[in-house]
Order: C-alpha cells, then sequence, then structure tokens
C-alpha cells in the first residue's frame, strides 16, 4: 500500500522531519511525549510544593495565587493523560510495532500517520502557548465542568480555556487518524500464516484501545464544541438560565473519560504481555482468555462512566447499577494479572531492565485495583469523591501503564528503535528509585484523602483536620517522594542521551524473542523488511518441548 | 482500621459507612496481599538458575485456565455480595428521605454557602424566610431535610464528619437529608473545583441542643419583623 511512497528520494527533511516512516513518526511521537512529560513533572513538583509550604514560595516557580494553583493543577492532568500517555502509550509504541510485528513495510495510510503526527504537534504548542496568554492557562479542573469553564467570569482566565479546548479537539483529531491507521493496519496488513489468534497481545491491546477511543472520542468532541460554542458565540448549551444542563456535559465527558482509561490501561498492559514471556522464558498463559478479557474490558468500559457522578446530582436510583458495571470490569482485569502470574510460575526468570518495570508494573497496579472498589462503590464513594484517596487510587492506576509499562516498554525496544543497547546498572538504579518513590509519593495520599482532603484547593492548612501535626507530615512525605522521584528520572535520560551515542551495538534480537519485529535489522531500514516474513506459530513459544533452543520464532518453519 | 485518619462520626450514616469502608478494606486486602504474596514468591523462587529450564505451560485446555477462572470467579462473586451490602446503605442516604424533618435550603455561590431557613412557618420563599451566610445551625438527633442550589458554578457540600457530599448543581435542586448525632462545630469545604475561591470556600456546621438553637432562632425572626424581605 505504500508502494508509491518508497519511491520518493529521501532528503534528510523528508527523512527525518515530515517523515512518513512508521519509525520515525513513532519517535516523533516519543520525545514530544517525553518533553511534555517533563512539563507535567515539573507542574507535580509545583503542586506537591505549594501544599507542602502553602504559604511559601515554590522554588524554582515563586508563590503561587489561588488562580496560578487552579491552573497548575488543571494543566498537569491536561498533559500527562493525552500529552504523555497517549502519545507515548497509544501513538509511539503503536506506530513503532503495528507494521513491525506484522512483517509489514509501513502503517497502511503513511501519509494519513504523518498528519497525525503534525496535528499532534500542532496541538500541543497550542496547548503550551496558552500558559501565556492574558489570564493564564485554563484553571477550570482537567474535566472543565461548566458553567466553571464556560465563561472567563467564573474562571478568571479569558482565552486560557479556549485555547484548551482547540488543543483538545485538534489533538483528537490527531489521535483518530492515528487510530484509524492501527485498526485498519492490523486488520489488513497481517502476514500470511498469521490469524488474528497469532497476533502477539500487545497489538490487541492497541487494536481495543483504538476501537474504544474512536467510539468514545465522537461524544466528547460535541461536548467540546457545544463548551466552545457556549463561550465564544454565546450559546447556552451548559447554561440552565437558558434552559441548558451542566450535567450534560458531564455525561458527555465520562462517556468519552472512563473508556479513555482503558485506552491508556490496554497499551501499558500489553507491552507487559510481550516482556514477561521473554524473561521467563515461557509462553504467556491463557492466550486467547486474556483476548477475549480485553475484549469484555473494551466492551464494557462504555457503561461504567456515571461512577464518576455518584454524588454529581444524577438520579440516585443510577448509582447501584452503573456500580455493578464498574465493579464487574474488575473480573476481566482479573484475568489479565492472574494470568500474568501464572505466565512467571515455574519459569526461568531474568531481572533484566525490561522485566523489572513490568514486574514493578503489576505490583503497583494491583493496589490501583483494588481501591477502584472503594470508589465503585456508590456508598463509600459519598465519603472518599472528589478527595486525595481518588488522587492516589488514580495515580497507581495510572502510573503503572504510563510510566512503569512505558519504561519497560522503552528499555525493551530501545535496540530496535536504536540499534543500541542501554546501560543495565543506570536501568536499575532508575527502577529502584521510581518504584520507591512512586510509594511515598502516593501512599500518604491515601491517609490525607481518609481525612477528608478534598481535591485542587491551594492551602490544606486552612482546614483544621488538615492543619494538625500528622497532616502536615504526610503531605511533606509526599512531596518528598515527588522531588525523589523527579531526581530518579536523571539516570533514564542520560542512559536514553548516551545510548544513542555511546550505547552498545545491538543485535537483530539481543532478547531471544519470538515476535517478527526483531527479524528485521537494529534498527531497521526504511521498508523494514526484505519481504513480508510468513508465519508459523503464535508469538509466544519459549520453552517449546522438544526443541533445543528456549525460543522458537513465529518466522522459522517447524 | 481508618479511625487514626478518618474524622469523628457525628451523623446516623457516618457509623454504617465507616463500617462498609472496613469491609470492603478486608475483602480487597485480602485478595491484594494474596496477589503480592505471589507476585514476590514467583519472582524470587523461579528466578533463572543454571541447569533450571522453563516449564511449557501454555494454559490453552479449559482445564489449565481454571487455574485463573476460578479465582476470577471468586472475584466476581465477592462483587456482587459488596454491591449487595452497599446497595441498601445507599438507598437510605441518598434514594429515600425521611418523611419529616427540619428544613434548610442550602445554595452554593462564589465562595460562600449561603443557609436558608424557612422561619416560623416551616415553608420556603414565605416573608419570614431568614438566611445566614457560611453559619448551618441545626439540633442535634433530628432529621434535617436540605434543598441543594447553586448560583453559579457546581460546588459541593462536604461535611466530612457527617459523611456527607453532595454536588450542588445551577439549574437544579438537589434533595438530600441528615441527622447529626454529636453536637460541635464542623467544617463545611467546597469538595468540587469553582474558581479562584475554592480553597477558601468554607463554612461551619453548628450541631447544637434543642434549646440553644431555639436560643438562636428568636433574634433572627425577631429581625426580620422590624425589616420584612423575602429571600429566595
Amino acid at each position: 500500500m505504500s508502494d508509491g511512497v518508497h519511491a520518493h528520494p529521501e532528503s534528510f527533511i523528508g527523512k527525518y522531519i515530515f517523515s512518513v516512516d512508521h519509525k520515525v513518526i513513532a519517535v516523533q511521537y516519543l520525545v514530544t511525549g517525553m518533553l511534555m512529560a517533563l512539563v507535567g513533572g515539573f507542574l507535580a513538583y509545583v503542586i506537591r510544593m505549594q501544599l507542602a509550604d502553602p504559604t511559601g514560595s515554590v522554588p524554582g516557580y515563586g508563590s503561587l495565587n489561588f488562580v496560578q494553583y487552579n491552573a497548575v493543577v488543571t494543566m498537569h492532568g491536561t498533559i500527562m493523560i493525552f500529552w504523555v500517555a497517549m502519545p507515548v502509550l497509544l501513538a509511539a509504541f503503536s506506530n513503532l510495532l503495528i507494521p513491525l510485528m506484522l512483517g509489514a513495510d509501513d502503517m497502511a495510510f503513511p501519509k494519513l500517520n504523518r498528519l497525525s503526527y503534525w496535528t499532534f504537534l500542532l496541538s500541543t504548542v497550542v496547548l503550551v502557548s496558552s500558559f501565556f496568554v492574558p489570564g493564564g492557562a485554563a484553571a477550570g479542573g482537567w474535566t472543565a465542568y461548566p458553567p466553571l469553564s464556560g465563561t472567563a467570569e467564573y474562571s478568571g482566565g479569558q482565552l486560557g480555556v479556549t485555547f484548551w479546548l482547540l488543543a483538545v479537539v485538534l489533538e483528537f483529531a490527531a489521535f483518530l487518524m492515528g487510530g484509524i491507521n492501527f485498526i485498519v493496519t492490523i486488520i489488513n496488513m497481517r502476514p500470511r500464516g498469521m490469524s488474528f489468534m497469532d497476533l502477539p497481545i500487545v497489538l490487541w491491546m492497541q487494536f481495543v484501545a483504538a476501537i474504544v477511543f474512536m467510539l468514545s472520542v465522537g461524544p466528547l468532541l460535541a461536548g467540546g464544541v457545544m463548551l466552545l460554542l457556549d463561550r465564544v458565540v454565546g450559546t447556552g448549551f451548559y447554561d440552565p438560565a437558558v434552559g441548558g444542563d451542566p450535567i450534560l456535559f458531564q455525561h458527555l465527558f465520562w462517556f468519552f473519560g472512563h473508556p479513555e482509561v482503558y485506552v491508556i490501561l490496554l497499551p501499558g498492559m500489553g507491552v507487559i504481555a510481550e516482556i514477561l514471556p521473554v524473561f521467563s522464558r515461557k509462553p504467556l498463559f491463557g492466550y486467547r482468555m486474556i483476548v477475549y478479557a480485553t475484549l469484555a474490558t473494551g466492551v464494557m468500559s462504555f457503561i461504567v462512566w456515571a461512577h464518576h457522578q455518584f454524588v454529581s446530582g444524577i438520579d440516585p436510583r443510577l448509582a447501584t447499577p452503573f456500580s455493578i458495571t464498574t465493579i464487574m470490569i474488575s473480573v476481566p482485569i482479573a484475568v489479565m494479572i492472574f494470568s500474568y502470574l501464572a505466565t512467571l510460575w515455574r519459569g526461568s526468570i531474568e531481572f533484566a531492565s525490561p522485566m523489572l518495570f513490568a514486574l514493578g508494573t503489576l505490583a503497583l497496579f494491583l493496589l490501583g485495583g483494588v481501591t477502584g472498589i472503594h470508589l465503585g462503590t456508590p456508598a463509600t464513594d459519598i465519603f472518599l469523591h472528589d478527595t486525595y484517596f481518588v488522587v492516589a487510587h488514580f495515580h497507581y492506576t495510572l502510573i503503572p501503564p504510563v510510566f512503569m509499562a512505558f519504561f519497560a516498554g522503552i528499555y525493551y525496544w530501545y535496540p530496535k528503535m536504536f540499534g543500541r543497547m542501554l546501560n543495565e546498572t543506570l536501568a536499575k538504579v532508575h527502577f529502584w528509585i521510581t518504584f520507591i518513590a512512586v510509594n511515598v509519593v502516593f501512599q500518604p495520599q491515601f491517609a490525607l484523602g481518609f481525612m477528608g482532603h478534598q481535591r485542587r484547593i491551594a492551602n490544606p492548612e486552612i482546614f483544621e483536620a488538615l492543619a494538625t501535626p500528622q497532616a502536615i507530615e504526610l503531605q511533606w512525605l509526599s512531596t518528598i517522594g515527588v522531588i525523589i522521584l523527579l531526581i530518579g528520572q536523571i539516570p533514564f535520560v542520560v542512559n536514553f542521551v548516551r545510548g544513542f551515542f555511546a550505547g552498545e551495538i545491538a543485535g537483530a534480537n539481543p532478547w531471544r524473542a519470538n515476535t517478527l519485529e526483531w527479524l528485521a535489522p537494529s534498527p531497521p531500514p526504511h521498508g523494514n523488511f526484505a519481504e513480508q516474513p510468513r508465519v508459523y506459530r503464535g508469538p509466544y513459544e519459549y520453552s517449546t518441548p522438544g526443541r533445543e533452543e528456549d525460543w522458537f520464532p513465529q518466522h522459522v518453519p517447524s | 482500621m481508618f479511625d487514626r485518619w478518618l474524622p469523628v462520626a457525628a451523623s446516623s450514616y457516618a457509623q454504617e459507612l465507616d463500617g462498609l469502608m472496613v469491609f470492603i478494606s478486608v475483602v480487597v486486602g485480602v485478595w491484594f496481599i494474596a496477589a503480592e504474596a505471589l507476585l514476590i514468591y514467583s519472582v524470587l523462587r523461579f528466578r533463572r538458575k543454571p541447569g533450571v529450564p522453563a516449564a511449557y505451560l501454555p494454559g490453552r485446555s479449559l482445564r489449565a485456565m481454571m487455574i485463573v477462572l476460578i479465582p476470577c470467579s471468586i472475584v466476581f462473586c465477592l462483587d456482587i455480595v459488596i454491591d449487595l451490602v452497599a446497595a441498601p446503605i445507599w438507598h437510605d442516604i441518598k434514594e429515600e428521605l425521611p418523611p419529616q424533618g427540619d428544613r434548610v435550603r442550602i445554595t452554593g455561590e462564589q465562595w460562600a454557602w449561603r443557609f436558608t431557613y424557612p422561619g416560623a412557618d416551616g415553608e420556603f420563599d414565605t416573608p419570614d424566610d431568614f438566611f445566614t451566610v457560611n453559619e448551618l445551625r441545626v439540633v442535634v438527633d433530628r432529621n434535617i431535610l436540605f434543598e441543594l442550589r447553586a448560583k453559579d458554578v457546581v460546588h459541593s457540600l462536604w461535611i466530612p464528619e457527617l459523611r456527607l457530599k453532595q454536588d450542588a448543581v445551577p439549574g437544579r435542586v438537589g434533595r438530600g437529608w441528615f441527622r447529626a448525632t454529636r453536637e460541635g462545630r464542623y467544617e463545611i469545604p467546597c469538595a468540587e473545583i469553582c474558581g479562584f475561591g475554592h480553597t477558601i470556600m468554607k463554612g461551619h456546621l453548628t450541631v447544637e441542643s434543642q434549646e440553644a438553637h431555639r436560643a438562636w432562632r428568636a433574634p433572627q425572626l425577631a429581625a426580620l419583623n422590624e425589616s420584612p424581605v423575602s429571600w429566595r
């Protein structure tokens, strides 16, 4: 499908800037996402410093007024979800892996792919520039509930919210283009011999994530456009004074917003499904079961959204039905987790850096998963809703896929992307600091949530329960955790940059893995494979009985 | 279990909710600890040793899958149990209001709580209504039926000691109830981001005896007789 593209002469700009090569686009998404992670991480530091020392000034930022604090909180959430999780987990890994794991030369629509990245970059520019418009960036929370986000007089910001909305709409257009590309490529460009049940799990999960995104984003785009019209043209979709209803936006937002959690989670779970078998030298346990669990998660993710709204003023009789669907989604997720644990059982486990991060993903995600039950139960949610318990919970569910699984994937596929190995010692230092620091940051927040610490306040100490020495100690503990966590990323950045120039040269298949991407040279040339390989078996044939090697690549004839 | 962190339980349903929190924590806690223990055990027990190959366990047969499906079925059943236990509690707190009680209208606005009392006739929107700002006073052990409104943006009524939270939405009238069981003075923050002053939006709830409450009401009503105003 992309033969026409190959014929173009390749200048430097054509090859590395306005490239149609899926690998270059993957790296573009990756680097943009990682730079935005620095911005989001800095905002996290500002939030934590402010909460630990509400009257002081934040070193490196200065003192914040309330509007600035609201903007910082809003932009931290927005950036981490939409400009870090989506580009690195979904866009970068899908772009890198889908063609390579299919043995294909590129995506089905390479030019659409390029348009997707450049639209995304434009959205990034719009978002970042919103920091500098008069009135500052959007300050109505990343959920942008109207009427607060509807008019300037309520939230303070004049242009900030408009820029925010434009950026989000552009970004979703970018990921729609990307997502449709992923879906079409997986359906149409599988090599001979590869049925759907021979797809690597990560592709299954990216496939389902792309479909879920495509089906859920429409209502939010509509909701966003209506909000934009309310702001710019003066319509009243969400204005009760002229017959609108603010809760309409909440439904449209969460109808997208909750599936979005699984759009992020699934690719992360997929990455570790690739890594666990390779470093245990065992087949992934229960492949079919995991596929069906993935599909079930995708379907169920559409009928859980109102658990964000138990106390929002919806009819209280809706709570229990939504609670049942919400808690039930724990079942397919449990299928995945237990299958992963069974994969480790009687394996031959090697603690290479990708494996450490994959195991860390599981260890942390378990806590995020079980605390979801407290919040998915309407009665306990009355107390816990909009407290720091929620903040701790969703960071325990999102940090594992967005950061831990992302790092696992980077340590695993870096040799394929750049043809060089990363330094293992630096990687292990990075792992242990990150793993411990995440717990130091978020454990205290569970306790603060129980104390009644509501979200998005700039000075907790004006409330009696949060002005106690115990509460202030917990705030500081969490803040120190963030500082350690951020410092702990230095070994990663050093490793990433150093590896590019001075890493040990990697062979085509340094991990002795089965999937097709390891057949291509590292790094693969434009076009990836001399010809599309034929596939003879599933992706997880490790330690197959009756075979001398403990791996059996997909392309090797029996 | 969480007593060292939770605020005092000062409403009729607070202890039940705290109990439910403990129940859920125990149920999911057992699974959490079991799964983490299995993870740590597997990782240590099956770390790579020279000469020890990995087993070939693809989990293709239904029989093999049972090792995953049985625990997941138990998870499924426990999910049902949790919702069966929790649904009646939610029903009593949010779905059904007590027939009788003292009435108050609560309005969230940027950035204060306004409490409107119906006066002697027990009806709102009559000349003897009176209101306070950021000061809610109720009688201990009496049902309080509240109407919840918002003037400008979404706010959230949050009284941690009562285990009460409910969003106030512009254009809608929310209805709810509580019965405070412990005299004292508690804070009423706003739990939903509502703009510049979200942080400092704070009222107080005073739970007091019938006598004290009457003594507080009398001058409010008297003041109205001098300058009658109707408050909506």
